[in-house]
């Protein structure tokens, strides 16, 4: 392996990320190049000096902080937000679906004929001509004289 | 995540709970100053929050929110540079005005070993300079690296690189903190 192609592989080794025949290319080239083995060490050095670096923690009011900021969010109102759920969308759709199936089904146009109205319609054109008397006519004279005798 | 864009507030706190703390401090190493890591910081979760309806699971949560944190705090950097810049021209900022940090006299004068602690803080100023005086990219790449542990498929995600071109740039890094930081490392290398 040469240096250059070693560059390439010095932090997968050093993270312990390379395949088993890689590492043990790298350890040969190592046991032979002293700038490699410096510089692996070198690398190594570093990784240990940034474990030096103290961390920080959030301050008590981060949290508080972030939720007022949440909390003074606009509601998103987004095109999804106009739609239902999906079992009260199907509910609906079955709803339509039915109003237009109950809607547009042919009915029955024939009209039910009950027994008792059957001599009506027999007499339908008297019934239709029939004009309200409005004058009786006078009643007639019965000549009853000759009854009244005997 | 997944929780979050249902709905469930619990959930967010939970998210916040575990990565408030990774984030402030990957972004205090970018920024180099506390109060604008935690301005910051919320940001993120602000923008977490926010995308949490169209959030989808196609990279892990952490490359995600990485990934806004980094493109937030190398912003932030170069922004802070142009200010540093036109303040510079009027008054020199010194090294130890460094916002956000204690004072090291301060705690040196209630520290026992006073040499002591002075030979640290000098060291952890050092190891301080040598991450700030790296790229940005080339920093964000090591702290990721580094301090977050992700492998190098997520770190060229949320750096927005192939994975060769990565691993160059750490190789690059680390390089340069190998230059700047020799006295420490070859005492290091001496313990």
């Amino acid at each position: 392996m040469s240096c250059s192609r070693m560059e390439k592989k010095i932090l997968g080794y050093l993270d312990r990320r390379l395949k088993e025949s890689e590492r043990l290319e790298v350890e040969k080239h190592l046991a032979g190049c002293a700038a490699c083995r410096l510089r692996v060490n070198g690398f190594r050095a570093v990784n240990g000096l940034l474990d030096e670096l103290p961390t920080i923690e959030p301050s008590p009011a981060f949290d508080l902080r972030v939720h007022a900021r949440v909390a003074a969010e606009p509601m998103k109102h987004s095109w999804r937000a106009w739609f239902p759920s999906p079992r009260v969308a199907i509910v609906a759709a079955a709803l339509v679906v039915a109003t237009v199936w109950v809607s547009t089904r042919p009915t029955n146009t024939q009209p039910q004929i009950a027994q008792d109205d059957i001599p009506v319609l027999e007499n339908m054109d008297v019934l239709s001509n029939f004009d309200v008397l409005t004058e009786l006519p006078p009643p007639a004279q019965v000549d009853d004289g000759g009854q009244q005798q005997n | 995540m997944l929780d979050v864009k249902a709905g469930d507030e619990q959930s967010f706190t939970l998210l916040l709970h575990r990565y408030r703390s990774p984030l402030v401090n990957f972004l205090y190493r970018m920024v180099r100053n506390r109060e604008q890591a935690e301005d910051l910081a919320q940001e993120v979760f602000l923008r977490v929050y926010r995308a949490r309806e169209d959030y989808v699971p196609s990279a892990k949560f952490t490359t995600w929110l990485f990934r806004i944190a980094t493109n937030l705090a190398l912003n932030s950097v170069r922004d802070t540079r142009y200010q540093r810049m036109e303040i510079s021209l009027d008054a020199p900022v010194t090294v130890d005005a460094e916002e956000g940090e204690e004072k090291t006299l301060d705690i040196a004068e209630k520290h026992p070993n006073i040499e002591q602690h002075l030979v640290e803080e000098t060291r952890k100023k050092m190891i301080r300079h040598a991450i700030e005086k790296l790229p940005e990219k080339q920093r964000a790449a090591v702290l990721l690296h580094k301090y977050q542990e992700l492998d190098y498929g997520e770190i060229a995600k949320i750096l927005q690189c192939s994975e060769s071109a990565l691993k160059s740039l750490l190789f690059r890094a680390y390089e340069t903190l190998r230059v700047e930081l020799a006295p420490l490392v070859a005492q290091h290398g001496k313990s």
